[in-house]
Protein backbone atom coordinates (compact mmCIF):
# COMPACT_ATOMS: atom_id res chain seq x y z
CA UNK A 1 0.00 0.00 0.00
CA UNK A 2 1.10 3.32 -0.95
CA UNK A 3 2.69 5.52 2.04
CA UNK A 4 1.77 8.94 0.81
CA UNK A 5 -1.22 11.35 1.87
CA UNK A 6 -4.50 11.59 0.28
CA UNK A 7 -4.02 15.39 0.22
CA UNK A 8 -0.94 14.60 -1.93
CA UNK A 9 -2.27 12.43 -4.17
CA UNK A 10 -4.83 14.79 -4.88
CA UNK A 11 -2.54 17.59 -6.04
CA UNK A 12 -0.13 15.11 -7.49
CA UNK A 13 -3.41 13.65 -9.84
CA UNK A 14 -3.77 18.11 -10.80
CA UNK A 15 -0.51 18.82 -11.66
CA UNK A 16 2.40 16.42 -11.78
CA UNK A 17 0.51 13.35 -12.72
CA UNK A 18 -2.38 14.93 -14.99
CA UNK A 19 -4.54 12.25 -16.06
CA UNK A 20 -4.65 14.05 -19.51
CA UNK A 21 -1.37 16.01 -19.75
CA UNK A 22 0.66 13.06 -18.84
CA UNK A 23 -1.20 9.73 -18.96
CA UNK A 24 -3.14 11.78 -22.77
CA UNK A 25 -6.60 9.47 -21.75
CA UNK A 26 -9.62 11.14 -22.46
CA UNK A 27 -8.25 12.55 -25.91
CA UNK A 28 -11.36 12.26 -27.71
CA UNK A 29 -14.20 14.56 -26.19
CA UNK A 30 -10.74 16.55 -24.53
CA UNK A 31 -10.22 17.59 -28.53
CA UNK A 32 -14.15 17.74 -29.38
CA UNK A 33 -15.44 19.49 -26.90
CA UNK A 34 -13.11 22.28 -25.88
CA UNK A 35 -14.69 24.86 -28.24
CA UNK A 36 -16.19 27.28 -25.00
CA UNK A 37 -15.11 27.75 -21.92
CA UNK A 38 -18.83 27.27 -20.60
CA UNK A 39 -19.17 23.84 -22.37
CA UNK A 40 -16.06 22.63 -21.53
CA UNK A 41 -16.17 23.45 -17.61
CA UNK A 42 -20.05 21.83 -17.84
CA UNK A 43 -17.97 18.48 -19.20
CA UNK A 44 -15.28 18.73 -16.89
CA UNK A 45 -17.72 19.32 -14.07
CA UNK A 46 -19.32 16.14 -14.97
CA UNK A 47 -16.42 13.76 -15.52
CA UNK A 48 -14.92 15.01 -12.23
CA UNK A 49 -18.21 14.12 -10.56
CA UNK A 50 -18.45 10.57 -12.18
CA UNK A 51 -14.78 9.90 -11.95
CA UNK A 52 -14.87 10.48 -7.75
CA UNK A 53 -18.01 8.60 -7.75
CA UNK A 54 -16.60 5.58 -10.14
CA UNK A 55 -14.13 5.61 -8.02
CA UNK A 56 -15.20 5.44 -4.84
CA UNK A 57 -17.90 2.39 -6.13
CA UNK A 58 -15.46 0.72 -8.18
CA UNK A 59 -13.11 0.66 -4.79
CA UNK A 60 -15.82 -0.86 -2.73
CA UNK A 61 -16.59 -3.74 -5.30
CA UNK A 62 -12.94 -4.64 -5.80
CA UNK A 63 -11.99 -5.03 -2.64
CA UNK A 64 -15.44 -6.30 -0.89
CA UNK A 65 -16.79 -8.31 -3.57
CA UNK A 66 -14.20 -9.22 -6.32
CA UNK A 67 -11.17 -9.77 -4.12
CA UNK A 68 -13.04 -11.91 -1.68
CA UNK A 69 -14.49 -14.56 -4.44
CA UNK A 70 -10.84 -14.13 -6.22
CA UNK A 71 -12.47 -12.05 -9.14
CA UNK A 72 -10.23 -10.23 -9.90
CA UNK A 73 -9.86 -10.80 -13.50
CA UNK A 74 -14.03 -9.54 -14.25
CA UNK A 75 -12.32 -5.82 -13.09
CA UNK A 76 -12.71 -4.37 -16.22
CA UNK A 77 -15.89 -5.66 -16.99
CA UNK A 78 -17.37 -4.85 -13.79
CA UNK A 79 -15.74 -1.51 -13.78
CA UNK A 80 -17.14 -0.29 -17.28
CA UNK A 81 -20.74 -1.92 -15.97
CA UNK A 82 -20.55 0.17 -12.84
CA UNK A 83 -19.49 3.38 -15.19
CA UNK A 84 -21.95 2.82 -17.81
CA UNK A 85 -24.90 2.62 -14.92
CA UNK A 86 -23.87 6.10 -13.31
CA UNK A 87 -23.56 7.73 -16.34
CA UNK A 88 -26.68 6.89 -17.58
CA UNK A 89 -27.74 8.46 -13.93
CA UNK A 90 -26.16 11.65 -14.01
CA UNK A 91 -27.79 11.63 -17.59
CA UNK A 92 -30.67 11.18 -16.32
CA UNK A 93 -30.00 14.19 -13.06
CA UNK A 94 -28.35 16.26 -15.69
CA UNK A 95 -31.48 16.35 -18.19
CA UNK A 96 -33.78 17.15 -15.04
CA UNK A 97 -32.41 19.78 -13.31
CA UNK A 98 -30.12 21.26 -16.01
CA UNK A 99 -31.38 21.23 -19.64
CA UNK A 100 -29.20 24.13 -20.89
CA UNK A 101 -26.04 21.56 -19.56
CA UNK A 102 -27.46 19.04 -20.92
CA UNK A 103 -28.29 20.67 -24.65
CA UNK A 104 -25.16 22.04 -24.23
CA UNK A 105 -23.26 18.67 -23.66
CA UNK A 106 -25.47 17.04 -26.26
CA UNK A 107 -23.90 13.74 -27.06
CA UNK A 108 -20.81 13.91 -25.56
CA UNK A 109 -22.58 13.50 -21.97
CA UNK A 110 -23.42 9.91 -22.29
CA UNK A 111 -20.11 9.79 -24.07
CA UNK A 112 -18.83 10.26 -20.90
CA UNK A 113 -19.74 6.43 -20.42
CA UNK A 114 -16.54 5.30 -22.66
CA UNK A 115 -14.32 8.05 -21.45
CA UNK A 116 -11.27 6.05 -21.07
CA UNK A 117 -9.62 8.80 -18.28
CA UNK A 118 -13.08 7.62 -16.04
CA UNK A 119 -11.80 3.50 -16.40
CA UNK A 120 -7.90 4.45 -15.97
CA UNK A 121 -8.29 6.37 -13.08
CA UNK A 122 -10.28 3.43 -11.38
CA UNK A 123 -7.51 1.04 -12.98
CA UNK A 124 -4.47 2.81 -11.80
CA UNK A 125 -6.27 3.13 -7.98
CA UNK A 126 -6.00 -0.93 -8.21
CA UNK A 127 -2.70 -0.51 -9.67
CA UNK A 128 -0.97 1.67 -7.53
CA UNK A 129 -2.51 -0.04 -4.50
CA UNK A 130 -4.42 3.02 -3.32
CA UNK A 131 -6.27 3.13 0.26
CA UNK A 132 -9.97 4.30 0.38
CA UNK A 133 -8.87 7.77 0.88
CA UNK A 134 -6.30 7.61 -1.17
CA UNK A 135 -8.59 6.35 -4.33
CA UNK A 136 -11.35 9.45 -3.40
CA UNK A 137 -8.15 11.95 -4.00
CA UNK A 138 -7.00 10.29 -6.69
CA UNK A 139 -10.32 9.84 -8.28
CA UNK A 140 -11.41 13.66 -7.58
CA UNK A 141 -7.84 15.14 -8.18
CA UNK A 142 -7.72 13.43 -11.55
CA UNK A 143 -11.24 14.49 -12.48
CA UNK A 144 -10.35 18.46 -11.49
CA UNK A 145 -7.09 17.68 -13.57
CA UNK A 146 -8.88 16.78 -16.87
CA UNK A 147 -11.13 19.29 -16.26
CA UNK A 148 -8.10 21.92 -15.60
CA UNK A 149 -6.48 20.58 -19.11
CA UNK A 150 -9.94 20.92 -20.99
CA UNK A 151 -10.61 24.14 -19.39
CA UNK A 152 -7.65 25.69 -20.17
CA UNK A 153 -7.67 24.66 -24.35
CA UNK A 154 -11.12 25.59 -24.44
CA UNK A 155 -9.74 29.24 -23.47
CA UNK A 156 -6.65 29.16 -25.86
CA UNK A 157 -8.92 27.76 -28.53
CA UNK A 158 -11.38 30.56 -27.57
CA UNK A 159 -8.27 33.47 -28.18
CA UNK A 160 -6.95 31.11 -31.36
CA UNK A 161 -9.89 32.13 -32.66
CA UNK A 162 -9.21 35.17 -33.22
CA UNK A 163 -5.52 34.29 -34.50
CA UNK A 164 -4.26 34.10 -38.33
CA UNK A 165 -3.32 30.35 -38.18
CA UNK A 166 -1.51 28.92 -40.87
CA UNK A 167 -4.95 26.96 -43.01
CA UNK A 168 -3.29 23.62 -42.64
CA UNK A 169 -2.72 23.80 -39.44
CA UNK A 170 -6.53 25.17 -38.16
CA UNK A 171 -8.86 22.95 -36.25
CA UNK A 172 -8.30 20.16 -34.39
CA UNK A 173 -4.08 20.10 -35.92
CA UNK A 174 -3.42 23.49 -33.53
CA UNK A 175 -5.40 22.18 -30.59
CA UNK A 176 -3.27 18.92 -30.91
CA UNK A 177 0.02 20.81 -30.95
CA UNK A 178 -1.23 23.31 -28.42
CA UNK A 179 -1.98 20.22 -26.04
CA UNK A 180 1.70 19.34 -26.77
CA UNK A 181 3.15 23.08 -25.40
CA UNK A 182 0.58 22.53 -22.39
CA UNK A 183 1.50 18.86 -21.08
CA UNK A 184 4.87 20.14 -21.69
CA UNK A 185 4.43 23.46 -19.12
CA UNK A 186 2.91 21.00 -16.48
CA UNK A 187 6.11 18.73 -16.51
CA UNK A 188 7.60 22.10 -15.03
CA UNK A 189 5.62 20.49 -11.70
CA UNK A 190 7.16 17.29 -11.71
CA UNK A 191 9.70 18.10 -8.91
CA UNK A 192 7.45 19.12 -7.08
CA UNK A 193 5.44 16.18 -5.21
CA UNK A 194 5.42 12.40 -7.09
CA UNK A 195 2.98 9.55 -7.24
CA UNK A 196 3.83 6.48 -9.36
CA UNK B 1 -17.02 -22.88 -9.36
CA UNK B 2 -15.05 -19.86 -10.22
CA UNK B 3 -16.98 -19.30 -13.69
CA UNK B 4 -19.82 -19.94 -11.79
CA UNK B 5 -19.19 -17.16 -9.13
CA UNK B 6 -18.04 -14.84 -12.28
CA UNK B 7 -21.01 -15.41 -13.81
CA UNK B 8 -23.58 -15.02 -10.44
CA UNK B 9 -21.61 -11.98 -9.56
CA UNK B 10 -21.34 -10.08 -13.01
CA UNK B 11 -25.45 -10.61 -13.39
CA UNK B 12 -26.07 -9.93 -9.74
CA UNK B 13 -24.31 -6.62 -9.92
CA UNK B 14 -25.72 -5.67 -13.15
CA UNK B 15 -29.35 -6.46 -12.25
CA UNK B 16 -28.63 -4.15 -8.75
CA UNK B 17 -27.10 -1.58 -11.97
CA UNK B 18 -30.49 -2.26 -13.71
CA UNK B 19 -32.51 -2.18 -10.48
CA UNK B 20 -31.07 1.45 -9.00
CA UNK B 21 -31.70 3.31 -12.16
CA UNK B 22 -35.08 2.05 -12.83
CA UNK B 23 -35.75 3.61 -9.58
CA UNK B 24 -33.80 6.59 -10.32
CA UNK B 25 -35.82 7.13 -13.73
CA UNK B 26 -39.23 6.88 -11.68
CA UNK B 27 -37.77 9.78 -9.72
CA UNK B 28 -36.24 11.68 -12.04
CA UNK B 29 -37.88 11.60 -15.20
CA UNK B 30 -41.22 12.49 -14.02
CA UNK B 31 -42.35 15.76 -16.03
CA UNK B 32 -45.99 15.38 -15.14
CA UNK B 33 -48.36 15.66 -17.13
CA UNK B 34 -47.71 17.96 -20.66
CA UNK B 35 -50.81 19.19 -22.99
CA UNK B 36 -49.88 18.21 -26.46
CA UNK B 37 -51.45 20.45 -28.65
CA UNK B 38 -52.30 19.76 -32.77
CA UNK B 39 -53.15 22.33 -35.25
CA UNK B 40 -53.86 25.05 -32.90
CA UNK B 41 -56.34 23.61 -31.05
CA UNK B 42 -57.76 21.21 -33.67
CA UNK B 43 -57.04 18.66 -31.53
CA UNK B 44 -55.68 18.91 -27.76
CA UNK B 45 -54.12 16.03 -26.02
CA UNK B 46 -53.42 15.35 -22.46
CA UNK B 47 -50.18 13.13 -22.37
CA UNK B 48 -47.55 12.04 -19.81
CA UNK B 49 -44.35 14.01 -19.92
CA UNK B 50 -40.85 12.15 -20.35
CA UNK B 51 -41.73 9.94 -23.24
CA UNK B 52 -40.84 10.65 -26.88
CA UNK B 53 -43.19 12.62 -28.99
CA UNK B 54 -43.16 9.75 -31.64
CA UNK B 55 -44.82 7.35 -28.99
CA UNK B 56 -47.02 10.35 -27.32
CA UNK B 57 -48.57 10.57 -31.00
CA UNK B 58 -48.84 6.47 -31.74
CA UNK B 59 -50.66 6.05 -28.16
CA UNK B 60 -53.38 8.50 -29.40
CA UNK B 61 -53.91 6.85 -33.01
CA UNK B 62 -52.23 9.25 -34.56
CA UNK B 63 -49.79 7.28 -36.81
CA UNK B 64 -47.13 9.77 -38.75
CA UNK B 65 -44.63 7.58 -41.08
CA UNK B 66 -41.73 6.21 -39.20
CA UNK B 67 -39.82 3.47 -40.36
CA UNK B 68 -37.21 2.76 -38.17
CA UNK B 69 -38.55 1.95 -34.55
CA UNK B 70 -37.84 5.47 -32.81
CA UNK B 71 -34.26 4.86 -33.26
CA UNK B 72 -33.71 8.66 -35.53
CA UNK B 73 -32.47 6.53 -38.96
CA UNK B 74 -35.18 6.86 -41.07
CA UNK B 75 -36.20 10.60 -41.01
CA UNK B 76 -40.10 9.73 -41.78
CA UNK B 77 -41.26 11.21 -38.72
CA UNK B 78 -40.63 14.88 -39.60
CA UNK B 79 -43.27 17.38 -38.25
CA UNK B 80 -43.40 20.78 -37.69
CA UNK B 81 -43.02 21.88 -33.57
CA UNK B 82 -44.07 25.61 -33.09
CA UNK B 83 -43.14 25.43 -29.57
CA UNK B 84 -41.79 23.43 -26.83
CA UNK B 85 -40.05 21.26 -28.61
CA UNK B 86 -36.28 22.20 -27.13
CA UNK B 87 -33.39 23.14 -29.37
CA UNK B 88 -32.60 20.53 -32.16
CA UNK B 89 -30.09 17.62 -31.41
CA UNK B 90 -27.29 16.06 -33.02
CA UNK B 91 -29.20 13.24 -33.39
CA UNK B 92 -31.54 15.02 -35.76
CA UNK B 93 -29.19 17.01 -37.49
CA UNK B 94 -28.16 14.47 -40.22
CA UNK B 95 -31.32 14.16 -41.29
CA UNK B 96 -32.61 17.67 -41.56
CA UNK B 97 -31.96 20.15 -44.23
CA UNK B 98 -30.77 24.08 -43.04
CA UNK B 99 -34.43 25.11 -44.17
CA UNK B 100 -36.58 22.10 -42.44
CA UNK B 101 -34.27 23.67 -39.40
CA UNK B 102 -35.41 27.05 -39.81
CA UNK B 103 -38.92 26.08 -40.39
CA UNK B 104 -38.83 24.19 -37.09
CA UNK B 105 -39.33 20.22 -38.68
CA UNK B 106 -37.93 17.99 -36.33
CA UNK B 107 -38.09 14.39 -35.87
CA UNK B 108 -40.86 13.22 -34.07
CA UNK B 109 -38.53 10.12 -32.50
CA UNK B 110 -35.92 12.41 -31.32
CA UNK B 111 -37.91 15.46 -29.55
CA UNK B 112 -39.10 14.26 -25.61
CA UNK B 113 -41.99 16.12 -24.28
CA UNK B 114 -40.94 18.21 -21.19
CA UNK B 115 -43.32 20.68 -21.30
CA UNK B 116 -46.41 21.67 -23.06
CA UNK B 117 -46.08 21.09 -27.03
CA UNK B 118 -47.91 22.50 -30.01
CA UNK B 119 -47.39 20.75 -33.00
CA UNK B 120 -48.31 21.01 -37.03
CA UNK B 121 -49.64 17.66 -38.31
CA UNK B 122 -50.71 18.01 -42.32
CA UNK B 123 -54.87 16.67 -42.20
CA UNK B 124 -54.03 13.90 -44.15
CA UNK B 125 -51.83 11.97 -41.41
CA UNK B 126 -54.72 12.27 -39.08
CA UNK B 127 -56.84 10.12 -40.88
CA UNK B 128 -54.40 7.39 -41.25
CA UNK B 129 -55.61 4.38 -39.31
CA UNK B 130 -54.12 1.28 -37.86
CA UNK B 131 -55.84 -1.53 -39.64
CA UNK B 132 -55.48 -5.61 -38.51
CA UNK B 133 -55.83 -7.93 -41.91
CA UNK B 134 -55.28 -11.90 -41.97
CA UNK B 135 -52.95 -13.22 -44.59
CA UNK B 136 -55.02 -14.71 -47.41
CA UNK B 137 -51.94 -15.64 -49.34
CA UNK B 138 -48.60 -15.40 -50.37
CA UNK B 139 -47.86 -16.26 -53.69
CA UNK B 140 -44.33 -16.47 -54.59
CA UNK B 141 -43.52 -14.23 -58.18
CA UNK B 142 -39.74 -14.99 -58.72
CA UNK B 143 -36.49 -16.57 -56.83
CA UNK B 144 -36.72 -13.30 -54.20
CA UNK B 145 -39.91 -11.81 -54.51
CA UNK B 146 -43.60 -12.32 -53.46
CA UNK B 147 -47.15 -11.33 -53.43
CA UNK B 148 -48.23 -11.19 -49.98
CA UNK B 149 -52.57 -10.58 -49.96
CA UNK B 150 -53.88 -9.15 -46.88
CA UNK B 151 -57.67 -9.31 -46.24
CA UNK B 152 -58.43 -6.08 -43.74
CA UNK B 153 -60.83 -7.07 -40.39
CA UNK B 154 -60.52 -3.75 -38.18
CA UNK B 155 -61.28 -1.56 -40.41
CA UNK B 156 -62.68 -3.44 -43.00
CA UNK B 157 -62.45 -1.15 -45.81
CA UNK B 158 -59.52 1.17 -46.79
CA UNK B 159 -59.20 4.39 -48.95
CA UNK B 160 -56.23 4.33 -50.60
CA UNK B 161 -55.05 6.34 -54.12
CA UNK B 162 -52.88 4.43 -56.21
CA UNK B 163 -49.19 5.38 -55.46
CA UNK B 164 -49.87 5.42 -51.86
CA UNK B 165 -48.03 2.96 -49.80
CA UNK B 166 -48.61 1.37 -45.71
CA UNK B 167 -46.04 0.75 -42.89
CA UNK B 168 -46.26 -3.00 -41.53
CA UNK B 169 -45.56 -3.44 -38.37
CA UNK B 170 -42.98 -6.13 -38.13
CA UNK B 171 -41.39 -7.85 -34.60
CA UNK B 172 -37.79 -7.59 -34.10
CA UNK B 173 -35.36 -8.14 -31.10
CA UNK B 174 -35.93 -4.66 -29.81
CA UNK B 175 -39.56 -4.27 -30.25
CA UNK B 176 -42.24 -4.02 -33.08
CA UNK B 177 -41.11 -1.66 -36.02
CA UNK B 178 -42.60 -0.40 -39.47
CA UNK B 179 -41.69 -1.17 -42.92
CA UNK B 180 -43.20 0.88 -45.94
CA UNK B 181 -44.34 -1.10 -48.80
CA UNK B 182 -46.77 0.58 -51.50
CA UNK B 183 -49.81 -1.26 -51.88
CA UNK B 184 -50.08 -2.95 -55.47
CA UNK B 185 -53.77 -4.19 -55.66
CA UNK B 186 -56.16 -1.18 -57.34
CA UNK B 187 -57.88 1.54 -55.17
CA UNK B 188 -61.09 -0.42 -55.92
CA UNK B 189 -60.52 -3.33 -54.06
CA UNK B 190 -61.45 -1.60 -50.80
CA UNK B 191 -60.96 -4.58 -48.63
CA UNK B 192 -57.88 -5.99 -49.63
CA UNK B 193 -53.77 -4.52 -50.05
CA UNK B 194 -51.55 -6.37 -52.05
CA UNK B 195 -47.97 -5.68 -51.66
CA UNK B 196 -45.05 -6.82 -53.72
CA UNK B 197 -42.03 -7.89 -51.33
CA UNK B 198 -38.31 -8.45 -52.50
CA UNK B 199 -36.47 -10.82 -50.07
CA UNK B 200 -33.70 -8.63 -48.76
CA UNK B 201 -30.63 -10.36 -47.05
CA UNK B 202 -31.03 -9.29 -43.39
CA UNK B 203 -34.39 -7.39 -44.05
CA UNK B 204 -36.73 -7.27 -40.60
CA UNK B 205 -39.69 -6.22 -42.89
CA UNK B 206 -38.78 -8.23 -46.09
CA UNK B 207 -37.91 -11.29 -43.78
CA UNK B 208 -40.78 -11.68 -41.90
CA UNK B 209 -43.10 -10.75 -45.09
CA UNK B 210 -41.59 -13.79 -46.83
CA UNK B 211 -42.12 -15.96 -43.82
CA UNK B 212 -45.80 -15.50 -43.35
CA UNK B 213 -48.42 -17.92 -44.24
CA UNK B 214 -52.14 -17.63 -44.87
CA UNK B 215 -54.42 -17.27 -41.90
CA UNK B 216 -51.16 -15.28 -39.88
CA UNK B 217 -52.82 -12.25 -38.40
CA UNK B 218 -50.59 -8.98 -39.10
CA UNK B 219 -51.42 -5.21 -38.45
CA UNK B 220 -50.56 -1.88 -40.50
CA UNK B 221 -50.93 1.80 -40.43
CA UNK B 222 -51.61 4.03 -43.62
CA UNK B 223 -52.02 4.78 -45.79
CA UNK B 224 -49.63 7.44 -46.99
CA UNK B 225 -48.01 9.14 -49.87
CA UNK B 226 -48.65 12.34 -51.74
CA UNK B 227 -49.10 11.43 -55.56
CA UNK B 228 -52.22 11.85 -57.36
CA UNK B 229 -53.27 11.06 -60.50
CA UNK B 230 -53.71 13.23 -63.21
CA UNK B 231 -57.23 13.52 -63.54
CA UNK B 232 -57.24 14.66 -67.16
CA UNK B 233 -57.85 11.40 -69.38
CA UNK B 234 -55.96 13.27 -72.54
CA UNK B 235 -52.95 13.42 -70.47
CA UNK B 236 -50.98 9.70 -70.61
CA UNK B 237 -49.25 8.16 -68.08
CA UNK B 238 -46.00 6.86 -68.01
CA UNK B 239 -44.86 3.84 -65.08
CA UNK B 240 -41.31 2.90 -65.05
CA UNK B 241 -40.19 0.22 -62.91
CA UNK B 242 -37.07 -1.81 -62.00
CA UNK B 243 -36.54 -4.62 -59.80
CA UNK B 244 -39.11 -5.49 -57.52
CA UNK B 245 -40.15 -1.91 -57.97
CA UNK B 246 -43.61 -2.96 -59.47
CA UNK B 247 -46.35 -2.69 -56.69
CA UNK B 248 -46.96 1.04 -57.29
CA UNK B 249 -47.78 0.81 -61.21
CA UNK B 250 -49.69 -2.28 -60.84
CA UNK B 251 -52.16 -0.29 -58.61
CA UNK B 252 -51.87 3.09 -60.98
CA UNK B 253 -52.79 0.83 -64.62
CA UNK B 254 -55.63 -1.43 -62.76
CA UNK B 255 -57.06 1.44 -60.99
CA UNK B 256 -56.54 3.76 -64.16
CA UNK B 257 -58.34 1.11 -66.46
CA UNK B 258 -61.20 0.94 -64.08
CA UNK B 259 -61.96 4.29 -64.49
CA UNK B 260 -60.79 5.09 -68.08
CA UNK B 261 -60.66 2.48 -70.35
CA UNK B 262 -59.20 4.07 -73.17
CA UNK B 263 -56.33 6.14 -71.33
CA UNK B 264 -52.83 5.79 -72.94
CA UNK B 265 -50.53 4.23 -70.62
CA UNK B 266 -47.08 3.34 -71.28
CA UNK B 267 -45.27 0.62 -68.30
CA UNK B 268 -41.72 0.02 -68.66
CA UNK B 269 -39.87 -2.91 -66.24
CA UNK B 270 -36.65 -3.51 -66.66
CA UNK B 271 -35.10 -6.72 -65.43
CA UNK B 272 -31.93 -8.44 -65.10
CA UNK B 273 -32.73 -11.96 -66.62
CA UNK B 274 -35.59 -14.18 -67.36
CA UNK B 275 -35.72 -15.24 -63.87
CA UNK B 276 -36.92 -11.61 -62.44
CA UNK B 277 -40.08 -11.40 -65.00
CA UNK B 278 -43.48 -11.30 -63.04
CA UNK B 279 -46.89 -10.37 -63.61
CA UNK B 280 -46.23 -9.98 -67.39
CA UNK B 281 -48.69 -11.93 -68.78
CA UNK B 282 -51.37 -10.28 -66.20
CA UNK B 283 -50.94 -7.31 -68.19
CA UNK B 284 -50.27 -8.57 -71.48
CA UNK B 285 -54.08 -10.03 -70.77
CA UNK B 286 -55.28 -6.09 -69.64
CA UNK B 287 -53.63 -4.63 -72.83
CA UNK B 288 -55.57 -6.81 -74.79
CA UNK B 289 -58.90 -5.67 -73.04
CA UNK B 290 -57.24 -2.16 -73.42
CA UNK B 291 -55.23 -1.86 -76.81
CA UNK B 292 -53.86 1.99 -75.19
CA UNK B 293 -51.85 0.22 -72.52
CA UNK B 294 -48.38 -0.85 -74.04
CA UNK B 295 -46.60 -3.06 -71.73
CA UNK B 296 -42.40 -2.99 -72.32
CA UNK B 297 -40.47 -5.21 -70.64
CA UNK B 298 -36.80 -5.49 -70.88
CA UNK B 299 -33.76 -7.80 -69.35
CA UNK B 300 -30.62 -5.98 -69.16
CA UNK B 301 -28.13 -8.99 -68.97
CA UNK B 302 -26.90 -11.44 -71.73
CA UNK B 303 -29.91 -14.23 -72.60
CA UNK B 304 -28.67 -17.43 -71.20
CA UNK B 305 -28.35 -20.03 -73.78
CA UNK B 306 -31.28 -21.87 -73.83
CA UNK B 307 -33.45 -18.79 -72.64
CA UNK B 308 -36.10 -17.27 -75.06
CA UNK B 309 -37.53 -13.95 -75.00
CA UNK B 310 -38.70 -11.34 -77.57
CA UNK B 311 -39.01 -8.26 -75.84
CA UNK B 312 -36.89 -5.59 -75.31
CA UNK B 313 -32.81 -5.62 -74.42
CA UNK B 314 -30.73 -3.24 -72.73
CA UNK B 315 -31.38 -0.81 -69.74
CA UNK B 316 -34.82 0.47 -69.24
CA UNK B 317 -34.44 4.27 -69.45
CA UNK B 318 -33.00 3.13 -73.47
CA UNK B 319 -36.28 1.48 -74.12
CA UNK B 320 -38.55 4.34 -72.72
CA UNK B 321 -36.33 6.56 -75.01
CA UNK B 322 -36.85 4.24 -77.83
CA UNK B 323 -40.70 4.51 -77.64
CA UNK B 324 -41.98 7.46 -76.28
CA UNK B 325 -42.70 10.31 -78.89
CA UNK B 326 -41.74 13.95 -77.23
CA UNK B 327 -43.92 16.73 -76.49
CA UNK B 328 -47.17 15.01 -75.14
CA UNK B 329 -48.90 15.79 -72.13
CA UNK B 330 -47.77 13.17 -69.59
CA UNK B 331 -47.55 12.46 -66.46
CA UNK B 332 -45.00 9.76 -65.03
CA UNK B 333 -44.22 7.32 -62.47
CA UNK B 334 -40.90 6.06 -61.82
CA UNK B 335 -40.28 2.94 -59.29
CA UNK B 336 -36.86 1.39 -58.46
CA UNK B 337 -33.25 1.97 -57.96
CA UNK B 338 -31.45 5.31 -57.63
CA UNK B 339 -29.30 4.92 -60.38
CA UNK B 340 -32.39 3.73 -62.72
CA UNK B 341 -34.46 6.94 -61.45
CA UNK B 342 -31.66 9.15 -62.44
CA UNK B 343 -31.12 8.05 -66.38
CA UNK B 344 -35.36 7.39 -66.45
CA UNK B 345 -35.77 10.91 -65.34
CA UNK B 346 -33.02 12.60 -67.73
CA UNK B 347 -34.56 10.42 -70.98
CA UNK B 348 -38.10 11.96 -69.55
CA UNK B 349 -37.06 15.51 -69.54
CA UNK B 350 -35.52 15.18 -73.30
CA UNK B 351 -38.70 13.86 -74.34
CA UNK B 352 -40.37 17.22 -72.74
CA UNK B 353 -42.20 16.41 -69.48
CA UNK B 354 -42.22 18.79 -66.99
CA UNK B 355 -39.90 17.65 -63.76
CA UNK B 356 -43.03 18.84 -61.86
CA UNK B 357 -44.97 15.79 -63.25
CA UNK B 358 -42.22 13.35 -62.68
CA UNK B 359 -42.41 11.60 -59.33
CA UNK B 360 -40.73 8.91 -57.97
CA UNK B 361 -40.18 6.17 -55.25
CA UNK B 362 -36.38 5.92 -54.60
CA UNK B 363 -35.00 2.64 -53.09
Amino acid sequence: MSETSAFVIFFAAIFTNNILLTNFLGMCSFIACSGQISTSLGLGTAVTFVMTMTTMLNYIIYHFVLVRLGLEHLTFIIFIAVIAAFVQFVEMFVERFSPKLYFALGIFLPLITVNCAILGASLFMIIRKYSFFQSVGFGLGAGIGWAVAIVLLAGLRQKMRYSNIPEPFQGVPIAMIVTGVLAMAFMGFAGMVSIQ
Amino acid sequence: MVYLWSVLSFAGLAMALAALLMVAERLLINYGICKLDINAGEKPLEVNGGQTLLAALYSNDIFIPSACGGKGSCGHCKITITSGGGPVLPTETPLLTRKEIRSNVRLACQVKIREDIYVRIPAELLDVKMFTATIESSVVLTHDIKEISMRLNEPAEISQRPGQYVQVQAPSSDGPVFRAYSISSPAYENNIVQLVVRLVPGGIGSTYLHNVSPGDPISFTGPYGEFWLNEDPSVEIICVGGGCGMAPMRNIIYTLYDKWPDRVCWLFFGCRTTQDVFYLEQFEELAKKHPNLHVIYALSDQLGEDEKWDGETGFIHLSADKYLEPDIRRQAFLCGPPLMIEAVTRVLKEKGISPDDIFYDEF
